[in-house]
């Protein structure tokens, strides 16, 4: 009773939150782990699991396809979030600064983010349609008479979810820059004016250090997020053509809802938790004593 | 006086530089507007496209603007025997009960950590803070597994209940409650104020802004969730939003057209009208999670 109340009392509030995590994220992880271990097709139900050992590591060590997989994830997440950082950091600094209609059109930027994956994958499907499509008839118009097959081709569909996803998470970076950027001291500004630094060198000095953190988050969350979503890809290509889109994460999908592999998938899941964890904690490293306050 | 009026008088390279500034203004307006006109257009081509009859809609060159205006799609879309309303009615019951599930859960352990002091507290919330670090892509095999063995593969609870062990929000609310005085807890507790009062009637309104913020993204992420849709759902009475909208495309290989894009634009609407009504709070949350 040291603080006026029984010791019961804060349990009695976080016992919801306790047991909720306990049934929906500890329990499912542990059994997640276990399967991994397993060879388990779902409709043989819990009689059909079956200890293999290290079987499906072994096996995914040998498989080409978890190998080419890897190698898309690291284009498509390597690529696509600091391109997409890049964008919306340029966004970001444009619409910090006074203009007409300025929060008309920070909403529009932003707009992309709050769409479905499945409206927006149907519109970009028949925007970049090869011949029908509005990106090709004007990629012919300024003379350009091989456009790409983006969808359809092999060599282009990974670079046409690229730009989409782009498209899609520009503004919602943008809008976190900008708050960063208001976050950031004005007297430094202020002083370094004093000493007779330029734009450039304020930029080098005191933006983008002042922009380390945000962008570190940015960086690492968007990598996680490319590099787990399969919603995209399942609908707008189903990891193909051929196998050009199939990334780590529709991998897993493909293997534990079409081929009913679950113990695999879930091995899947387990080695490619390993590598993002990996490069989350040596992206954290990289950015340390470059921010602006450390 | 007249030295007085020469001192406040603007000098010539002060209104030049205004001058230029104001340009500078304009400039940066026009552009930024073109480059936002090119995001745009996917939304521009969706609106157009289900106002149109299904021939018009590849025309070419493009007319932006339907001529006729066709309202065929969303009366296709609405009322004929795909009609949307069943997944609009199953999404809306998936979003307000998570929201309102999360939220109650959430709000009591986050004003547990937040406000109140008890042994173990702090090797709780780390442990707590541990299981947020597991990817979602691992818990896809096992939740599903997990969901099936109780019976609740195939209905809304499956997409549900998960929202309820929000380690994110939990982090978020005591974050807000450790920000909130103790002191008007310890002096409701000498006038002797039962804990449920005291948490009630003095913390729980204190939180009102930060709760609101939580349930616009929890709004916005689980009705955009296509993901745990697809895993969860075969029954076409359960689909949810997204997952109905493939209805359109997949069928037999085709789209049809039309109908995908009223049925998309439909699908945008909540969304949409969300962030217009909140859209300060909308960005601000946004931007508050995002710096956290």
């Amino acid at each position: 009773m040291i603080d006026g109340y029984k010791w019961w009392i804060p349990w009695l509030f976080v016992m919801p939150t306790v047991v909720c995590v306990l049934i929906f994220l500890v329990v499912p992880l542990f059994s997640g782990l276990f399967i991994a271990f397993t060879d388990w097709d779902v409709v043989s139900g819990l009689g059909g699991i079956r200890w293999i050992g290290l079987e499906n590591f072994q096996e995914l060590l040998q498989d080409d396809m978890f190998w080419s997989s890897t190698l898309r994830t690291l284009i498509y997440a390597g690529v696509g979030t600091p391109l997409t950082i890049t964008v919306g950091l340029f966004l970001g600094l444009a619409l910090n600064r006074p203009m007409p209609a300025r929060g008309l059109i920070r909403a529009i930027f932003f707009l992309p983010s709050l769409v479905n994956v499945i409206a927006a994958g149907t519109v970009w499907l028949t925007l970049l349609n090869p011949t029908s499509g509005m990106v090709n008839q004007f990629l012919r118009w300024i003379g350009i008479s091989d456009p790409p097959g983006w969808f359809t081709s092999q060599q282009w569909a990974l670079p046409a979810i690229i730009l989409m996803s782009v498209w899609i998470s520009a503004g919602y970076v943008a809008i976190l820059i900008i708050a960063a950027l208001q976050d950031l001291p004005t007297e430094l500004y202020e002083s370094a004016k004093l000493d007779g630094a330029g734009t450039i060198r304020q930029f080098t000095t005191i933006t983008l250090p002042g922009l380390v953190p945000i962008l570190t988050f940015l960086l690492i969350t968007s990598f996680i997020g490319r590099s787990q979503g399969f919603g995209l890809i399942q609908f707008m290509t189903g990891g193909g053509p051929g196998d050009s889109t199939t990334v780590l994460s529709y991998y897993m999908y493909e293997a534990g809802f079409h081929l009913y592999r679950f113990g695999y998938a879930a091995a899947i899941g387990i080695m490619s938790m390993m590598a993002v964890l990996a490069l989350s904690i040596a992206l954290f490293k990289l950015q340390r004593g470059r921010g602006l306050y450390t | 006086m007249s030295a007085d009026a020469a001192r406040y008088a603007p000098r010539p390279s002060l209104v030049r530089r205004q001058r230029r500034e104001r340009i500078a203004w304009l400039v940066r307006g026009l552009v930024m507007a073109l480059l936002a006109i090119v995001f745009l257009v996917p939304f521009l081509w969706m609106v157009s496209s289900s106002l149109k009859q299904n021939l018009d809609i590849f025309e070419i060159p493009i007319r932006w603007i339907p001529d006729p205006v066709d309202w065929g799609n969303y009366l296709d879309v609405w009322t004929g025997e795909r009609s949307m309303v069943r997944y609009f009615s199953n999404s809306t019951i998936v979003v307000v009960a998570t929201i309102v599930g999360e939220l109650a859960v959430v709000t009591l352990a986050g004003y547990a950590f937040g406000q109140l002091r008890f042994k173990g507290q702090n090797v709780l919330f780390i442990a707590f803070l541990a299981t947020s670090m597991v990817p979602a892509q691992l818990m896809l095999v096992p939740r599903f597994m997990f969901f099936r063995e109780l019976g609740l593969y195939d209905t809304l609870w499956a997409l549900i209940l998960p929202g309820l062990a929000s380690v994110f929000a939990t982090f978020l609310l005591r974050q807000h409650f450790a920000s909130a005085p103790r002191e008007l807890g310890e002096a409701a507790r000498i006038d002797g104020a039962g804990e449920g009062r005291i948490f009630w009637s003095i913390y729980l309104p204190m939180a009102r802004p930060a709760l609101a913020a939580l349930a616009i993204l929890i709004f916005d992420s689980t009705w955009n969730d296509y993901e745990s849709a697809l895993i969860m759902i075969t029954d076409e009475a359960k689909y949810t939003v997204p997952l109905g909208l493939t209805r359109f495309m997949s069928e037999d290989g085709t789209v049809s057209m039309g109908p995908a894009m009223a049925g998309s634009v439909s699908s945008l609407i909540p969304v949409l009208v969300v962030f217009l009504i909140f859209q300060r709070h909308f960005l601000r949350s946004m931007a508050r999670v995002g710096l956290r």
